[in-house]
């Protein structure tokens, strides 16, 4: 098939050896467990169990709410300890509604429903199950699966997304090597539930022993299984559309704008096994990986569980970890607190030593435009950092902010370590806190002139109020004196 | 040769003074807006924090130019730049000390629910009664701050307000000379 | 300060001291050659270039309170004054590379804000200064291997002696000369044009611009080491061969053809190492084209029809003056836009 170009991309250095060849393991389940209500785009779910119930492996204990949302299930059997605040999985290290639950060591299923058929089930049927199984995009995103079905039905593309370009992480080459059967199978019913023409697999070539299991699993099944060039950002939606369709998507729309509903590869096997056994998305593979660690390796962990016992797993630390990643190195957060949990959408977990992060002071610009090579989306991030740099946001917006990816390739390839893609999601971060304040400041508005008017209106009644009693006392007054008169005229 | 120079000026005068004429004429402003568009601007609460008699009388200031953009405390740092950007001047923002958004709060242990505040709140931001403790809506407060003057226990502060996952957001990077 | 870090969280190995390094590296073999050539005037006349480049430097940056090391560490000043000294006549005096050095790294940069922050090219600026201010100094070219000792150079460099006997015209001026006595081109040539000492660089010139086959393997060198692309160099050649060719072919007794035009004066120099300065080129890999293209054509008119018989150098400067509106107008199309910026259609099949 003949693949299309991409634009710019950087060719970071894999580091994937390290865990590339360490088959999926087990971790050993964690006596407390700490489940966020919100591990998804959207709403947080609402919690439907109360503290001290006690939980089985599987069972809902927050529903979604709103139109985008997830729910969230019990990873493991057990009790809901508490219900507050506990560090999220994020660079702030804020505290998020959580539960805690302590596990009671028997790993209990709820009963579960299955279907042993799963083609008989009408398309409607397959999303509501992806639903209220709580998928949503394992790549990193976790925006709700079940939404995009019913967002792209009737999309003639559907691209499973094996790219997997971040380096280290090696989650998905894993996930596909090891679990290919259901992997194609979840893919099957990904493109029945949306009715798509054509199945696409997109996976970089620097992982031959992925795409040889996914081809022996898709022979015979119309799910085409493509090698592309290993580059990066190729696992990212908008350059893995580009690179299989030759189409973009338009600024500010979706895929299926143009036809095209992008999945990834974890997320079908979680809609293999949500539809297939009936099992909600409590666990996923996650790469432990980074020079810091011992033992480098994939394991399938429980959502909740938390990073440092994943840590153990891989042996703890051969040398002090100058810093600690969720995700990959070119778009994953630092997080300082390994008491935080992973979570639906946690891919890798990097003890990086120093030498790996390479960082050095940032110096000036030397309008190399190494980065406007490097960009995918055709910015010109030098520009942007400049204007952002001035204060100018709405420059940088003018230049095309709002279509940055963030992917951090940019930053990656400056010779004067300008943290090019820092300024950009700064400057995103601002906008939309002035634009909150604007919408704010519109409503309060609206409340300070509803008060002005009804303080009018309150003194208008009160005057008219006034008038008529001062015209009834004065008519009252003149028909009195008016009797007077009368009266006195009688008299005489 | 001069006689060239001569018409050919003349011509280029006659043509620009008709242009300049036409312009005049086509696209002149009716009176002027810039009051009104400066108070669309403005937070509208007339809290009086800036010194002139409501956020009219603000904006009749700003567009003479008798006050500086940064005049409007519930308005920041932000609105300082929006006002600057309108009136085409060069704020210096500096000195602008941005404590980010605040909040009036109500310390319930000593608040003795006497509406004083809610009374004076322009955007009736806080609700409550006589003889019971007041709230504040945390999304109709613009942080004017008439209900600190008006509490006669100080039970009312403002706050800066709570940093949420959802509100959160990056820094600006310290480059030094960088860029 | 915030203690936690943004992605992404690995780099690859450059830094701007490597890319400068890089770039010396590549100008390396050109120099020695030009050392070679015309001994040690010319050895004295970089050293002294660099020194006065180093020492100008720091001292601007003691007086405005900044750090001098790291500045100095990123190796531009260097660049700079290693830039202007192979573009100087081999015997000029010391005070020659000295005022050219200062004025590139004071005046050329460090006014503007220092790296990054420059209009114009510092070297190519503090060129063309010497060579309005002191034109006779800077239009005294020699025969090349004439090989003066060591102490002979010190005269020549230190104390402006006269050269007896070793003076010799450059190529380009000798033909503008000719012209002026009413001698046609092909008569002007004789003896003057030699095409393989033209391209390896055994002839009358500057410093270090005379080899056109060592200027070129260092270009290429930096194209492969990706420090810069092929747009700015190539458009640069073009821009100077295709006119002469065409003007050549209407009329070959006044109008040199490409390969005189290519092979002379500071053109491979320009085309690799300062059409390529970063700082003062466009963004955009079809806006160095056009900038490129821009310097090549340019350098062929003042060539041709200017003044002077060499126009790089104002070429350059006149480019880097229009290098902010060819940023305006030539920028990448963004991915999901079409050209103009609008959103591209959605098309559902």
């Amino acid at each position: 098939m003949k693949l299309f170009d991409l634009r710019g991309g950087v060719h970071p250095e894999g580091r994937k050896d390290l865990s590339a060849e360490c088959q999926i393991r087990s971790v050993p389940l964690p006596k407390t467990l700490y489940v966020p209500l919100q591990q998804h785009i959207g709403a947080p779910a609402t919690p439907v169990v109360n503290v001290g119930d006690h939980v089985l492996k599987g069972q809902l204990i927050a529903h979604a709410q709103g139109a985008v949302s997830a729910p969230v299930h019990a990873p493991t059997s057990g009790v809901i300890a508490a219900l507050g605040d506990h560090a999220a999985p994020h660079p702030s290290g804020l505290p998020v509604p959580t539960f805690t639950l302590e596990s009671d060591g028997l790993d209990q299923w709820i009963a579960l429903k299955g279907e042993d058929d799963p083609f008989t089930l009408s398309p409607e049927d397959v999303a509501a199950r992806v639903a209220a199984a709580g998928i949503v995009g394992l790549g990193g995103a976790t925006f709700p699966s079940a939404l995009k079905l019913n967002l792209s039905r009737g999309v003639r593309t559907l691209i499973v997304n094996g790219g997997e370009c971040e380096p280290y992480l090696t989650c998905d080459d894993r996930i596909m090597r090891e679990r290919a059967v259901q992997i194609v199978e979840g893919i099957r019913l990904i493109a029945y539930a949306v009715a798509a023409q054509e199945v696409l697999v997109g996976i970089e070539d620097n992982k031959p022993e992925a795409i040889a299991a996914m081809q022996a699993a898709a022979r015979g099944s119309a799910v085409q299984v493509i090698a592309m060039p290993s580059m990066y950002p190729m696992g990212s939606e908008k350059q893995i559309v580009q690179v299989l369709t030759g189409k973009e998507i338009p600024a500010g729309g979706r895929p299926a704008d143009i036809g095209v509903l992008v999945h990834n590869v974890a997320t079908a096997y979680a809609v293999q096994q949500a539809i297939r056994y009936g099992r909600p998305l409590i666990s996923r593979i996650v790469t432990l990986s980074g020079g810091a660690l011992k033992t480098p390796c994939n394991v399938e962990t429980l959502v909740g569980t938390p990073v440092e016992e994943l840590i153990a797993v891989a042996g703890g630390y051969a040398q002090p970890a100058a810093r600690m990643v969720l995700g990959g190195p070119m778009m994953g957060q630092q997080f300082a607190n390994t008491g935080v949990p992973v979570m639906k959408g946690t891919s890798g977990v990097l003890a990086l030593t120093s030498k790996e992060i390479g960082q050095a002071e940032p110096s000036p610009c030397i309008r190399c435009s190494t980065c406007v090579r490097a960009c995918p989306v055709g910015l010109l991030p030098l520009e942007m950092a400049a204007h952002i740099r001035a204060s100018d946001l709405t420059g940088a917006v003018d230049l095309g902010l709002k279509d940055c990816i963030a992917c951090g390739s940019c930053s990656y390839v400056c010779p004067a370590h300008i943290p090019l893609v820092h300024f950009f999601n700064y400057a995103k971060g601002d906008l939309a806190a002035q634009e909150r304040a604007k919408l704010k400041q519109e409503a309060t508005k609206k409340l300070a002139e509803a008060r002005t008017e009804r303080i009018a209106r309150i003194e208008r009644e009160r005057a008219e109020a006034m008038a008529k009693r001062k015209a009834a006392r004065e008519a009252k007054e003149r028909a009195a004196k008016e009797a007077a008169a009368q009266a006195a005229k009688e008299a005489a | 040769m001069l006689l060239a120079a001569v018409v050919s000026l003349t011509i280029l005068g006659t043509v620009f003074g008709l242009l300049l004429g036409v312009a005049a004429r086509y696209l002149r402003v009716e009176g002027n807006p810039l009051v009104a568009e400066i108070e669309q601007l403005l937070p509208g609460s007339q809290c009086g924090q800036c010194g002139y008699p409501g956020c009219t009388g603000a904006a009749q200031a700003l567009a003479e130019g008798g006050a500086p953009v940064t005049l409007c405390p519930p308005g920041g740092r932000a609105l300082a730049q929006a006002l600057a950007a309108k009136l085409g001047v060069d704020a210096d923002l500096s000195g602008v000390e941005d404590k980010g958004p605040m909040i009036a709060e109500v310390k319930e242990e000593i608040c003795i629910g006497c509406t004083r505040c809610f009374k004076v709140c322009p955007t009736d931001a806080i609700m409550g009664a006589a003889q019971q403790i007041h709230v504040v809506f945390r999304e109709a407060c613009t942080a004017c701050g008439k209900c600190v003057d008006a509490c006669p226990t100080e039970s009312v502060t403002l706050q800066p307000v709570p940093v949420t996952l959802q509100s959160w957001h990056w820094h600006k990077p310290q480059t030094g000379s960088a860029t | 300060m915030n203690p936690i870090a943004h992605s992404p969280h690995a780099h690859a190995p450059i830094s701007i001291g490597k890319v400068m390094g890089t770039v010396l590296l590549a100008l390396t073999p050109a120099t020695l050659f030009g050392f070679w050539l015309y001994g040690w005037p010319a050895i004295n006349l970089w050293a002294v270039s660099l020194i006065a480049a180093i020492v100008g430097e720091a001292a601007v940056l003691r007086l405005q309170d900044r750090a001098v090391k790291p500045v100095l560490m990123d190796g531009s000043g260097i660049l700079t004054a290693w830039l202007l000294a192979l573009s100087l006549p081999p015997y000029a005096p010391w005070w020659i590379a000295v005022l050219g050095s200062l004025f590139a790294v004071i005046i050329g940069k460090q006014i503007f804000g220092g790296l990054g922050q420059n209009v114009f090219n510092p070297a190519m600026a503090a060129r063309v200064m010497l060579l309005i201010s002191f034109p006779l100094e800077m239009t005294t070219w020699v025969a090349p291997l004439q090989s003066p000792g060591l102490l002979d150079s010190l005269r020549i460099t230190f104390m402006s002696q006269p050269i007896d006997g070793m003076a010799s015209a450059s190529l380009l001026g000798h033909v503008k000369t000719e012209f002026t006595r009413g001698i046609g081109l092909e008569q002007a040539l004789i003896g003057h044009y030699v095409p393989m000492d033209m391209l390896w660089g055994s002839r009358v010139g500057s410093l270090g611009e005379t080899t056109a086959v060592l200027l070129l393997l260092g270009g290429l060198f930096l194209i492969a080491k990706r420090i810069f692309t092929w747009h700015a160099p190539v458009a640069m050649l073009i821009g100077v061969a295709v006119p002469a060719l065409v003007f050549n072919m209407i009329d070959g007794n006044h109008y040199a053809g490409p390969m005189v035009h290519l092979l002379s004066g500071g053109l491979m120099l320009a085309a690799f190492f300062i059409v390529t300065d970063p700082v003062t080129s466009p963004n955009t890999a079809l806006g160095q084209f056009i900038f490129g293209l821009g310097c090549g054509l340019l350098t062929w008119i003042i060539r041709t029809w200017g003044g002077y018989p060499e126009g790089v150098a104002f070429a350059v400067l006149l480019m880097n003056a229009a290098t902010p509106i060819i940023d305006q107008y030539v920028k990448p199309r963004i991915y999901g836009r079409d050209r103009k910026g609008a959103a591209l259609p959605a098309n559902k099949g």
